[in-house]
């Protein structure tokens, strides 16, 4: 084996090279490069445009005394956590009934995955319809007679993030769905025929055995998921604009205001580096453990 | 891409020896909706008719969606050959960095010093003595709107000022109506805000605040009052359910609110619904108690660029602006104002009519845009929001932070 | 399974009763097990959810403006009118252009189609390379990738400008099918190493005994059998570009601007009179071009059951 694959492994390594130039450009020239550049004029006073006037970490301090930031913070921590949680859950249920070999099955998929396909500016104007206490849900809710129900999320600063979770759920979970039904139906037939011979019951054979096969598919979901939450900002904007007052802020919003409506891009680069370090603490060593610890098999 | 545009740019200006220069200038806005387009219809006429063509580059949403682009597109050396911009201090460092063309040599040909009415509009086109921006129209957000039938129907009398309107409350609430309406999206918040201020707090406060950032003037008596007139607002808008400030003004129309604080523009809702002002509704600037508007609006940006043609053609689009014939033709459609005082508006409603009438009186007061940074604003705004949706947070609370903020603002 | 996928995607989408409540009926008897209700009755409640804001959507898009003041979402249109729709494929106006959402909407395939195609195509080859291919360091460009997947758009704008502004490819649709194909690359990147990750390695073994090379493997034995991933990467990229706005406007020149640049228009202009029925009826067709792909790609999806057989 050595011998056959000595002579060409160089021309291989170079055909993986090449392919891969592009994908090594934009790590070190976009992502690196851009990173770098964010970070660098973070330190600056750049208002409108970015200007090389170094203020040390003046507004670093600025941003966590901003009680918006450390609202934005809050609301991203609890939407995030329930947006991983139940997308995960929901995407997986969801594919597993799929999955049963059941009529219609193309009609469910088109239904749970449309949502994806709309823009989130209408999303949040639909559901900003159907959410307002006065013509939506809890309205016709009362008109069926019970007078006292109360469903007003985005009207209510102290629930008003959760609003925005049931939206993001119905925008997001079908696509979920769709990477889990591609990984169920990666698994082989004879698996399932072994379990069932085995007499394991099916809730267990998708516990202990499917899951663990389809590593690869969750961890594809939990980054999609994950790089979603963090950069989520379209449909606070359509659905509350930020409202009631600042109680429904996220830290994308916080960057591009700062930005953009502020023109404070300092404050921004300051909240997006902040973001970014965050993002790097937790993701380089679970990816440095997950890609690059050990060598496949 | 470029370069074709040089390569053909160039050869139009040969020909341009013989024919008049027809060249093509783009120009970027944020007027989509059915009004502002027939408005911006109007300037692309008169500019067509010079001889040129208007390429337009419209794109909804100012500020957060807009800004990006044109920053976007004039530091990525492609700029645009026209662009809206709020007036006041956002575009500064745009021209103190060189890349907005001065404008100052058209301006003294076409005498907009004496022209220009109020005068603080060119003021806030003016960079150290010279002339950036040509300001087209002027909108005013201190408006108080009111549905006169909520009031009738209930025995009460058509509140002629804020303190009316207030007293007014009660009986609204007992008959199941909304006081106040108010859209939940926090730039709604800030306006009614600055309306109070203006309108309560009287215009030399509001000077003294917001353009002296006088810290002592922000902890006084007077701002005292206007944080309790908040608090009041507060309470009054409580059962106000709607998002947009268009659903906001639907509850006016639609009786289910008594009235609501919102700019000019408010007009045209009214306008759909078959209202007629004076019998209808009214309107009350300046909330009734200081009859004061603002003179923000809006102003186009002509960004530098090395190709005559275009620029001969920036030069005629400025002109045209300001001709009187397009002032009246553009700001009649666009239910704003005029820049110069020497047009004839006699099409506009009762509405625009009391505010000609105060601009001719001169209460006029500068837009806090153009008065402080972005920056400082923004802060104040976030206060302002965080107090009217946190009924536990105090005015006098409030006034403390709103004076900490004037205190650095700049 | 053949026979369903007949419905055309108007009636997949169309309002739920009947709809949804035909299946059971038609089922054969036999199938009205409890396990059989548990699953359908699940889906069918779920589809419910899914389907509100839709029916919301096209009700309100169907009214009049009048009618929709008077406030009721939820109510059916008393007189259905598709003056809506009219208006906003053809008549809204952007500015001075009254020609609704055609007027982006070969702008928006024009974009599209290369991007798809493009990154697509990269971001396989590198999973693949990733894969089956390591080489020294790969893993660390992996990695900056991932985490540049999280990193907020808005943040890379004036850097984004600044490089295509060196490689002159600023305002060129070029330049805007790179910036697409970056943007994707993380996502796409690891959706398939992770697929390829999962093929047997006997296959790849033996096709290198056999003398095949990177792209022998890579055309003759990857791509074929991963059928359902490259729909998802499809779904990912179709929605993701022909939803953008952002890149769009600020990457290129009004001739090129895509179709949510009007649908933007419509729907967000704050100072006018906001017409929720056109805004309802822009979004859904605005939609209708990534729906059409899930539907078509969704049979393609099916198939690719076909193609996890071949596996065993």
């Amino acid at each position: 084996m050595a011998a056959a694959t000595g002579p060409s492994r160089w021309h291989k390594n170079i055909s993986a090279k090449v392919a891969a130039l592009p994908m090594i450009t934009t790590a070190l020239v976009v992502f690196i490069g851009g990173t770098a550049w964010t970070v660098v004029y973070s330190f600056t006073n750049s208002k409108l445009l970015p200007r090389e006037k170094f203020v040390g970490f003046a507004q670093y301090d600025r941003l966590w005394n901003s009680s918006k930031w450390l609202i934005s913070i809050e609301n991203l921590a609890i939407y995030g956590a329930f947006s991983l949680v139940f997308s995960l859950l929901i995407g997986f249920l969801l594919a597993a009934l799929l999955d049963q070999k059941i009529r219609f099955e193309d009609t469910f998929r088109t239904i749970l995955l449309y949502p994806f396909a709309l823009s989130f500016i209408v999303t949040g104007l639909a559901w900003q319809w159907i959410l307002n206490p006065d013509f939506g849900v809890q309205e016709v809710v009362r008109s069926l007679g019970w007078e006292s129900f109360a469903f007003d999320p985005l009207y209510n600063p102290e629930i008003v993030i959760y609003g925005i979770l049931i939206a993001g759920l119905w925008q997001g979970t079908g696509l979920i769905m769709c990477l889990m039904l591609a990984g169920l139906r990666g698994i082989d037939e004879d698996i399932w025929k072994a379990a069932k011979i085995d007499g394991i019951p099916m809730w267990k054979t998708y516990i202990f055995i499917v899951i663990p096969m389809m590593r690869g598919i969750f961890i594809t979901a939990i980054v999609l998921i994950a790089s979603g939450i963090i950069k989520v900002y379209d449909l606070v904007v359509a659905q509350t604009g930020g409202g009631p007052g600042i109680s429904s802020e996220v830290p994308a919003k916080y960057v591009y205001d700062a930005m953009f409506l502020s023109q404070n891009l300092g404050q921004g680069f300051a909240a997006s580096t902040m973001m970014l370090l965050t993002v790097i603490i937790i993701v380089v060593p679970w990816a440095y453990l997950e890609f690059g610890g050990k060598r496949r098999g | 891409m470029k370069s074709l545009r040089v390569v053909f740019a160039a050869s139009t200006a040969l020909c341009a020896a013989t024919a008049a220069n027809a060249t093509d200038l783009e120009v970027t806005h944020w007027w989509t909706s059915g009004g502002e387009a027939a408005a911006v219809a109007e300037f692309a006429k008169a500019f067509d008719a010079t001889g040129n063509k208007w390429v337009d580059g419209a794109i909804a949403g100012s500020g957060g969606t807009a800004r990006p682009i044109m920053i976007s597109r004039i530091t990525g050396g492609d700029p645009m050959g026209a662009t809206q911009f709020n007036h006041g201090r956002q575009a500064e460092e745009l021209v103190e960095a060189g890349l907005m063309r001065d404008l100052t040599d058209i301006a003294e040909e076409g005498n907009w010093k004496e022209l220009v009415f109020p005068s603080s509009l060119l003021d806030s086109c003016t960079l150290d003595g010279r002339i950036y921006c040509v300001p087209v129209n002027i909108h005013s957000p201190q408006w108080l709107w009111i549905n006169n039938a909520a009031f009738e129907d209930n025995g009460l009398a058509v509140p002629t000022n804020w303190d009316e309107f207030v007293a007014a409350a009660p009986k609204l609430q007992e008959a199941g109506i909304v006081p106040l309406a108010m859209g939940q999206q926090p730039w709604q918040t800030t306006l009614a805000f600055q309306t109070l201020l203006t309108a309560l707090a009287g215009p030399e406060t509001y000077t003294k605040v917001f353009g002296d950032k006088d810290a002592d003037v922000a902890g006084g008596p007077e701002m005292a009052k206007v944080f309790e007139a908040a608090a009041t607002a507060r309470d009054l808008a409580k059962d106000s359910n709607v998002q947009a400030w268009n659903d906001a003004t639907n509850l006016v129309i639609t009786g289910k609110a008594g009235g609501q604080i919102m700019g000019d523009w408010a007009q045209g809702e009214f306008q759909v619904a078959e209202q007629v002002a004076g019998k209808d509704y009214t309107c009350l600037p300046g909330l009734g108690v200081n009859e004061v508007i603002q003179t923000g609006g809006d102003a186009f940006y002509f960004p530098k660029v090395d190709d005559e043609a275009i620029t001969a053609a920036q030069g005629e689009l400025a002109k045209v602006m300001m001709a009187p014939a397009t002032q009246v033709a553009f700001n009649l459609k666009k239910g704003s104002l005029p820049v110069r005082g020497d047009v004839d508006l006699s099409a506009a409603n009762d509405c625009m009519r009391k505010g000609l009438d105060i601009l001719a009186k001169g209460d006029i007061i500068q837009g806090p845009d153009q008065l402080m940074s972005a920056d400082s604003l923004t802060q104040v705004n976030d206060l302002f929001v965080e107090f009217f949706n946190n009924p536990e947070m105090s005015a006098e609370d409030a006034q403390k932070q709103f004076a900490s903020i004037i205190s650095s603002a700049d | 399974m053949g026979n369903v996928t007949k419905t055309s995607a108007e009636v997949e989408l169309a309002p739920v009763s009947h709809e949804m409540t035909g299946p059971r009926g038609r089922k054969p008897r036999k199938m009205l097990s409890r396990r059989n209700i548990m699953i359908y009755g699940t889906l069918i409640v779920v589809s419910l959810y899914y389907l509100l804001p839709l029916y919301v959507m096209i009700v309100t898009s169907l009214k009049g403006m009048p009618e929709i003041r008077l406030g009721n979402i939820f109510s059916p249109p008393v007189e259905i009118t598709f003056q809506p729709w009219v208006k906003a494929w053809a008549e809204a106006c952007t500015g001075l252009n009254c020609d609704g959402l055609s007027r982006g909407f070969f702008n928006s395939v024009r974009i599209l189609v290369p991007s798809v195609i493009l990154s697509i195509a990269i971001a396989s080859v590198n999973g693949y390379a990733l894969a089956n291919w390591r080489f020294k360091g790969s893993e660390t460009f992996f990695t900056i990738l991932i985490v540049g997947a999280f990193i907020p758009y808005q943040v890379m704008i004036y850097p984004i400008v600044i490089m295509l502004r060196e490689v002159g490819l600023y305002g060129s649709l070029t330049g805007l099918v790179i910036v697409h194909t970056i943007f994707g690359m993380p996502i796409l990147t690891l959706l398939f190493r992770n697929y390829f990750a999962s093929v047997p390695q006997e296959l790849f073994k033996a096709a290198r005994v056999d003398g095949a090379g990177f792209w022998g493997i890579y055309f003759r034995i990857m791509v074929p059998m991963s059928l359902p991933i490259f729909v998802v990467a499809m779904i990912l990229q179709v929605t993701g570009i022909w939803n953008d706005f952002l890149f769009g406007v600020i990457y290129t020149k009004p001739d090129l601007y895509p179709m949510t640049v009007q649908l933007n228009n419509i729907v967000n202009s704050t100072q006018g009179v906001k017409e929720y029925n056109v805004n309802m009826a822009a979004t859904i067709l605005t939609g209708l071009v990534p729906l059409t792909i899930y539907f078509i790609s969704g049979k393609l999806f099916v198939r690719g059951i076909a193609a996890g057989a071949v596996k065993g």
